[in-house]
């Protein structure tokens, strides 16, 4: 088969059904038990932290990489 | 060390555009190739005269890098108002053609600066607008600094270079004659170099977040960038003629191509102008409606069927073409389904008000922020219906197209990001409160009037001109010629101008107010500026 025809039956069917139950799949798990509840805190994330970043934890700091840029 | 490297680079490149400059072929290309030294040479003398300075003390994590999204501010609103100035002065130039000046013949008529201004108010103000409000968004939404130092920097500096060479480009001829992709093959490779460092920036900023959560307004910034990334390459895959000369010639051919270029066109509407202005969305409206966006499940079905369905919609552009059947019925059908994120955004977008709805009383920024997504379902209800293919057959090729896009660019690109400016402005200047108030109101109501005008016009002028193209007499002849079709849209297209003009106008008086918040409103109590005071690097 010719690799038109052989990427057109592919993406006819499994890559369509791959495509689709993974949408389907986001929307289950948008509408999972006990989202409302996790999402209040998220919806909620552009009001904290507006005028500083979170108190730096030292684990997550790269100095060095930012010195390096800083030069 | 690392300017000792920086230094050999910029070097490498000066000399090589100064040799280019010397062998170059056509005078777009000799023009960058000047442009090019100039900016090499200038930064090469800018490091060799801090080579060897102590290295200024590290900046700590507990502040925002806000420096850049300055400049990012400044930098929109400049190219919104050379691009609406461009905008206003070719549909002068379409009403009264003598505004093609002879002596500017070849440089400064229509074809030439058509795409100067699309590319002017698409990439030089949306794109600019983007990239400040992304790095402003993500870190507050992040709670943490921007990743990667001074690449920001790179990416601001870099992107308005593109912006620079591609616009004299076009006046110049430089262009490979791909709509909304004119750049030719250096300006391209430039451009995705800068891009995969605003990737990096964004995305590094995304992994170090405090946040457990990465907020939805992240998700449409991360797909605008990750997709226009991928259009951008595959779009302009192109093989220069020379290394001294600007042509260069596509890979793909025929109806291929068209496609590819017209998968790129569709997606950067879709992913340029829609998914990263819905990042903006979902972060500025609510902070300025100070409630939280109305549905979250709602935000993440949103985004899932918006990048799904987006990236088919592009055969609608080519109906009735050498495309196959298949793939512009595919293409109309992903439009049509494509209606329903559309408006379930919106929604979103809208119902965040409940509760809040007085506010678009008092509060004339919310006002503007209401309308663009108001503009936003109303161009996402026409394009559907645009893309039909028994509609298109009426509407395509004639003004009504143009009519659409302006209602989508300039009722929801414009005023959401005239929205976020003034959200921005008195932020990142630590000012208390905007300038006036009521030239935001003023403002408000030319940009609506303007694109009122503009868009009304268009319709009229559009329908008529499909009509008077399909009108036969009685025995199968076409009644109208071409140039009866642009005499009876004369009075359409003064309309059009004015209302252009009326935009203008409106940007206008935002740049005074803006300028004026940052010199004459009474800052920030000093107490609470103290939680503001960011090092202004």
């Amino acid at each position: 088969m010719e690799t038109y025809s052989l990427l057109r039956q592919f993406a006819d069917s499994w890559m369509l059904l791959v495509l689709f139950l993974f949408f389907i799949g986001v929307i289950v798990w948008a509408f999972r038990p006990g989202s409302t509840k996790a999402y209040e805190s998220t919806r909620n994330i552009p009001f904290r932290h507006e005028d500083a970043p979170a108190a730096a934890d030292a684990s997550h700091d790269k100095p060095a990489q930012n010195e390096e840029a800083r030069t | 060390m690392l300017n000792y490297i920086k230094l050999i680079v910029l070097g490498v490149i000066a000399i090589f555009a100064l040799v280019a400059a010397n062998y170059a072929r056509d005078v777009a290309y000799l023009v960058h190739a000047i442009i090019i030294f100039a900016v090499s040479a200038g930064l090469f003398l800018w490091v060799l005269r801090n080579t060897d300075e102590p290295v200024p003390a590290r900046v700590r994590e507990l502040s925002y890098m806000d420096g850049v999204v300055r400049y990012g501010v400044v930098a929109t609103a400049f190219w919104g108002i050379i691009g609406f100035i461009a905008g206003t002065f070719i549909a002068a130039q379409l009403a009264f053609p003598m505004l093609n000046f002879d002596w500017a013949q070849g440089y400064m008529n229509f074809g030439r600066l058509r795409p100067l201004h699309t590319s002017a108010v698409i990439f030089a103000f949306g794109g600019n607008a983007l990239i400040a409000t992304s790095f402003y968004v993500v870190q507050r939404t992040s709670a943490a600094r921007l990743w990667g130092g001074n690449l920001a920097w790179f990416v601001f500096w870099g992107y308005n270079l593109f912006i620079v060479l591609a616009a004299t480009g076009y006046i110049l001829g430089g262009t490979q004659s791909k709509e909304y992709a004119e750049p030719e093959w250096y300006i391209d490779l430039w451009l995705t170099i800068v891009w995969l460092a605003y990737l990096a920036v964004f995305l590094g900023t995304i992994i170090k977040r405090k946040e457990p959560h990465i907020y939805v307004a992240n998700w449409f910034y991360l797909s605008f960038i990750v997709t226009v990334a991928m259009l951008h390459v595959f779009n302009n895959l192109s093989i220069p003629v020379s290394i001294w000369g600007s042509k260069s010639v596509q890979v793909f051919a025929g109806v291929q191509d068209a496609m590819t270029q017209w998968w790129y066109g569709h997606n950067a509407v879709g992913f340029f102008l829609t998914a990263g202005f819905l990042g903006m969305m979902y972060y500025f409206v609510p902070k300025q409606a100070e409630r939280p966006v109305f549905s979250y499940k709602l935000s993440i079905v949103h985004f899932w069927a918006l990048i799904f369905i987006y990236i088919w919609a592009g055969p609608h552009h080519l109906h009735y073409t050498a495309l196959p059947d298949w793939a512009s019925t595919l293409g109309m059908v992903f439009s049509i389904i494509l209606w329903m994120p559309s408006w379930g955004g919106m929604i979103n977008g809208l119902m965040t008000l409940s509760g809040a709805w007085d506010k678009l009383r008092t509060d004339p920024i919310i006002r503007m922020m209401v309308i663009s997504i108001g503009f936003y379902g109303m161009s996402t209800f026409e394009g559907p219906m645009m893309s039909i293919r028994a509609v298109n057959s009426l509407s395509h090729y004639t003004d009504w197209t143009i009519g659409h896009v302006h209602s989508g660019a300039l009722g929801w690109n414009g005023m959401i990001t005239f929205g976020a400016l003034y959200f921005l402005v008195p932020k990142l200047w630590n000012r208390e409160r905007l300038y006036s108030l009521s030239m935001v109101s003023w403002h408000f109501w030319l940009a609506t009037i303007g694109i009122v005008l503009y868009a009304a016009s268009m319709w009229v002028t559009g329908i008529m001109e499909g009509l008077m193209w399909r009108e036969v007499d009685a025995n199968g002849f076409l009644v109208n010629s071409f140039a009866d079709t642009v005499a009876a849209k004369f009075p359409m297209y003064v309309v059009r101008a004015t209302g252009g003009l009326l935009y203008v106008a409106g940007a206008a008086i935002m740049c005074y107010n803006l300028w004026m918040t940052v010199k004459r409103a009474p800052a920030v109590e000093a107490s609470a500026a103290t939680a503001h005071a960011t090092p202004a690097e």
